[in-house]
């Protein structure tokens, strides 16, 4: 089981700020695949993987890290801060 | 060196005396704060979103490298969170050391990385609804002269 949080209009197009996922994906982008396969919600939210940054155990990550031994995965636009 | 992420307002005099009080040896201090604009009358106001899990530990990780690079006496970060009104202080910094030249150097990079490398992500709203702010590609070229 993976701890999977979207942040900002990531949150806002899939409609919750976190979930419980039972997944064999191996990699980020995997993981993307299988959530972009459930619903029309999650394809609108993964649609564009340029506009869309991901944190692993909270370190920022790229798309092609595996997910092996990984906690928590965060999906979120790019930060706006200061 | 001290980072805090809070809901609350700050005290910009008081956070800058009592920062400046604690630098023993410093020559200088240089203090950044950054406030909501209110676009011509336009913006209502700004919500801020945050990953509290990633906050705190991103803006130490930033932190403590502007303080070995410039080799700083001290840092201070305030960053806040949630619905504030246009003129209201979002965060500021504060970096202090042996000349002027790094403090003001420590506190443009601690700026730069904050902005585009600490997990906060902004929400404008006006009177016509509500759009989150995008990252601008400059943002991220501001990391280069780095």
């Amino acid at each position: 089981m993976i701890d999977v949080l979207y942040f900002a209009w990531v949150r806002e197009r899939i409609g919750l700020p976190r979930e419980r996922i039972e997944t064999g994906a191996a990699t980020v982008a995997e993981l993307v695949e299988e959530l972009r396969g459930r619903e029309e919600r999650y394809q609108a939210a993964f649609a564009d993987l340029t506009s869309l940054r991901v944190a692993l155990d909270q370190e920022l990550a790229s798309f092609d890290a595996p997910l092996a031994g990984v906690r928590e995965v965060a999906f979120f636009p790019p930060m706006t801060g200061g | 060196m001290r980072i805090a992420v809070q809901a609350e307002p700050f005290d910009l005099g008081a956070e800058v005396s009592a920062f400046t009080a604690g630098v023993r040896g410093a020559g200088a201090v240089v203090s950044f704060t950054g406030l909501v604009r209110d676009e011509g009358g336009s913006l209502s106001g700004m919500e801020i979103e945050h990953y509290p899990g990633m906050t705190g530990k991103a803006i130490s990780g930033i932190a403590a490298e502007a303080v070995a690079r410039w080799n700083l006496v001290d840092a201070l970060v305030i960053h806040r969170y949630g619905k504030l009104a246009p003129g209201e202080a979002i965060m500021m910094v504060a970096t202090a050391a042996l000349h002027r030249g790094d403090a003001f150097a420590a506190a443009e990079y601690l700026m730069d990385y904050l902005k585009s490398r600490a997990p906060f992500w902004k929400k404008e709203l006006s009177a016509g609804g509500e759009a989150w702010v995008a990252a601008k590609d400059s943002d991220e070229d501001a990391l280069k002269r780095w």
